[in-house]
């Protein structure tokens, strides 16, 4: 619904109540990212730990969300386990469009409830419901268990869950978001698990009138073309794995826990190979026509006569880089088994998979040996790594627990901390360079969509720390913005400025329009002022020496540039958290 | 006559694009509910996903369940509804065999008029508007069940 205040609804598991809230504020942070920030500003404790029952979990959405396609995407955010600061993790799924329809434009989630609960939510319905059966059961059980529990709005809502690694605290746990998407990094899935949250479910169920304007079914239209023409067919064709054999060809795929950045066997788990032989369909999130969710399969014969079981694998470049690459996996249905391991255990299967492969090479150095890991662990062994995947996001023993809090808590108590692939959280799937290091690494979301640092590195040239500094600036900045609409990041060549002007007259949200670029700045600020408050300390972060080793197709990392851009970096973020 | 088909569901992907551009286009709605086409999971989204719409029945269960005559049967199968004359009983969801009418909130029923407006914002060709032949008349009829709502 359009509207210029923000509809809120607070639910206490501790009381068992909920509290609908009308908070003013669109015009100045617009929703999604920027409404998270201001609900964090509202509801978190900066001060205490990130487990504090009275910590707040929050789900935002924008003010786009269900206009306009692609704008299809929910801001999740929360103090995390992972750094103990303020966090955000984004997913699609049918979340965003359940969060629209059951009229809110956020859900906050405080308190923790006394027994294993769910929470069931629509527009005319609050449920918090205690289901102690559920808990301990896996991400696919829990999903069954739910569907058959809450039988009204299948098909129009959203069933978010935690599997063990949520239930265990562990700060590499995700909450999967409708089986094929997932709010997955920084620990949400461990936010749940303290607050003995196991499921959201969030129903749909509400209908709006549309604007009356006439500029509405134009624009409309003009972004519909625009998302299903050419320039988006990247992503539904051979989709983000595209980027492997791209990234391979150029010496900046990460491979063997970043002892490498190029290797002719990775030419087996191309994007283009997933495709051919292991791709059995395509699904969308709600309200997006453009459909990138790819949708593998693995099947595993069970006994010595023909009887196999099979499961549908949703896959991307992240999870191909994380336990193909970077443990040299190169077979698509060993790729998929570990990602379907993961998935069950709730596991974020980026940072599970760069970890493992830590523990590969600490292994092969002798660091650790089978005592730690209980299966052996070596490159290119799938069936240890589906092994090491269920105890790490089960706690197996006191090795997991602790790989699971964060590679370099591992690597703090066993050593190897110079090969731990570790930028702010696990590194994503991009050896691009000294740009790219730093904007994971200081970045707001130690994510590869902090910005396009990668793509920074891929197309310039000289080192001008200046010019990047600048450019990781302006570009968080779009960014932000987008992602407090809540566009798909996939869209943002489509939602320009000019288009995101467009698109908020023509649904009556003219004074947002009006003051983009500073509405813009205001959520960046906003958000690193969160950050700060919780304890970050750019200047502190420190890049583990096998980043130091890389060699690109530019040639070998430059400490000396890289140390500049991390140390101009910190200030600007400290500038951009200070200023008002 | 004409009607909407849903023959190439196995390549849906759960876009709901169709069900939003019947809640834009013909009902002025922003809403995956108050439209014509409904998109569900089948139990679970690995499992692919179904479309609710009116199959076109002739006769229509649900022209035959309304007791004011706001639905009355179309021909060739399905039914043109007349707002101003629906009490919001209910009784036209109840009698459809496939649960192709949606009751909103207020109880406003809404159904597949089979204009194919929906069609051509499926990216996968999943929907199809069909010529059909029941006995001799074919004729396509479009306009007037549009104006009709």
């Amino acid at each position: 619904m359009i509207r210029d205040n923000f509809r809120i609804l607070q639910v206490n598991l501790a009381t068992g109540r909920g509290n609908v809230v009308t908070l003013e504020g669109r015009d100045s942070v617009v929703g999604g990212s920027g409404l998270a920030a201001l609900l964090f500003s509202k509801y978190g404790l900066p001060d205490k730990p990130w487990d504090d029952p009275d910590q707040p979990l929050i789900f935002a959405i924008g003010p786009l969300t269900g206009y306009f396609p692609l704008m299809s995407k929910t801001v999740c955010a929360f103090k995390s386990p992972y750094h103990d600061q303020y966090a955000e993790s984004h997913a699609g799924g049918r979340s965003a469009l359940a969060l629209r329809f059951a009229d809110l434009d956020a859900l906050v989630i405080t308190g923790k409830a006394a027994k294993p609960s769910c929470i069931a939510v629509a527009s005319q319905n609050l449920v918090i419901k205690e289901l102690p059966f559920v808990w301990g059961k896996d991400v696919f059980e829990s999903g069954r268990m739910l569907r058959g529990l809450v039988k009204r709005g299948s098909g129009h809502r959203t069933i978010m869950r935690i599997g063990p690694a949520g239930e265990n605290g562990f700060a590499m746990a995700a909450i999967n978001a409708d089986t094929y998407r997932h709010f997955g990094r920084l620990g949400g899935g461990a936010v749940m698990g303290r607050k003995n949250l196991k499921a959201i479910l969030i129903e749909g169920d509400a209908s709006f009138s549309l604007p009356d304007s006439k500029e509405y079914p134009k624009v409309f239209q003009e972004t519909y073309t625009k998302v299903t023409g050419k320039d988006m067919m990247k992503y539904h064709d051979i989709g983000t794995p595209i980027n492997m054999a791209v990234l391979n060809e150029t010496k900046m795929l990460p491979i063997r826990n970043l002892q490498r950045t190029t290797d002719p066997a990775m030419s087996n788990i191309s994007g283009e190979k997933f495709a051919d032989d292991v791709l059995l369909r395509n699904a969308a999130c709600a309200g997006c026509p453009v459909g990138c969710i790819h949708i593998g399969f693995v099947r595993e014969r069970y006994t010595k006569e023909h009887r196999y079981i099979y499961r549908q694998v949703s896959y991307d470049h992240e999870p191909i880089f994380a336990v193909g690459a970077m443990l040299s996996v190169t077979n698509p249905f060993h790729v998929l088994a570990i990602i379907d391991i993961s998935e069950k255990v709730g596991l974020d299967v980026m940072s599970a998979g760069v970890a493992l492969a830590w523990a590969t090479e600490a292994t092969e150095k002798g660091i650790i040996s089978e005592k730690e890991t209980i299966v052996p662990l070596s490159f290119g062994d799938t069936e240890g790594y589906k092994q090491a995947m269920d105890h790490l996001g089960r706690g197996t023993n006191e090795f997991y627990t602790l790989l699971a809090q964060g590679t370099l808590r591992a690597a703090e108590h066993y050593g190897g901390k110079e090969y731990a692939c570790v930028l702010g959280q696990e590194m994503a799937g991009y050896a691009t360079g000294e740009v790219y290091f730093t904007s994971q690494a200081l970045g707001f979301r130690h994510s590869h969509l902090d910005s396009g640092g990668y793509s920074f590195d891929q197309k310039e040239k000289g080192k001008d720390v200046p010019k990047a500094v600048d450019f990781l600036v302006k570009d968080e900045q779009g960014r932000a913005l987008l992602t407090s609409m809540v566009a798909c990041l996939f869209a943002r060549g489509v939602y320009t400025d000019e288009m995101l002007i467009a698109c908020l007259k023509a649904v009556g949200y003219g004074s947002i329009a009006d003051n983009l670029g500073a509405v813009g700045r205001n959520i960046q600020q906003l958000r690193w002022k969160m950050r700060l408050a919780t304890g970050y300390v750019p200047e502190n972060v420190a890049m583990p020496k096998r980043f130091y080793e890389v060699t690109t197709a530019k040639g070998p990392v430059d400490p000396a540039y890289l140390a500049g851009l991390t140390a101009e970096y910190a200030k600007a973020i400290r500038k951009l958290g200070s200023d008002s | 006559m004409k009607i909407l088909t849903t023959p190439r569901m196995e390549r849906c992907i759960g876009c709901h694009s169709c069900s939003f551009a019947c809640a834009r286009l013909i009902h002025k709605n922003l809403s995956w509910d108050t439209a014509g086409i409904r998109i569900g999971s089948s139990g679970g989204l690995s499992t692919g996903f179904v479309a609710r719409t009116c199959v076109a029945c002739d006769p229509a269960p649900c022209a035959e369940a309304c007791p004011t005559g706001a639905y009355s049967q179309r021909k060739d199968g399905g039914v043109i509804v007349r707002k101003n004359l629906c009490i919001r009983c209910g009784k036209c969801a109840k009698a459809c065999p496939v649960d192709a009418i949606y009751l909103d909130q207020t109880g406003d029923p809404f159904v597949c008029i089979h204009c194919g407006r929906c069609v051509p914002f499926c990216p996968h060709d999943c929907l199809e508007l069909r010529e059909i032949v029941r006995g001799r008349s074919a004729k396509s009829n479009v306009r007037e069940e549009r104006g009709a709502i």
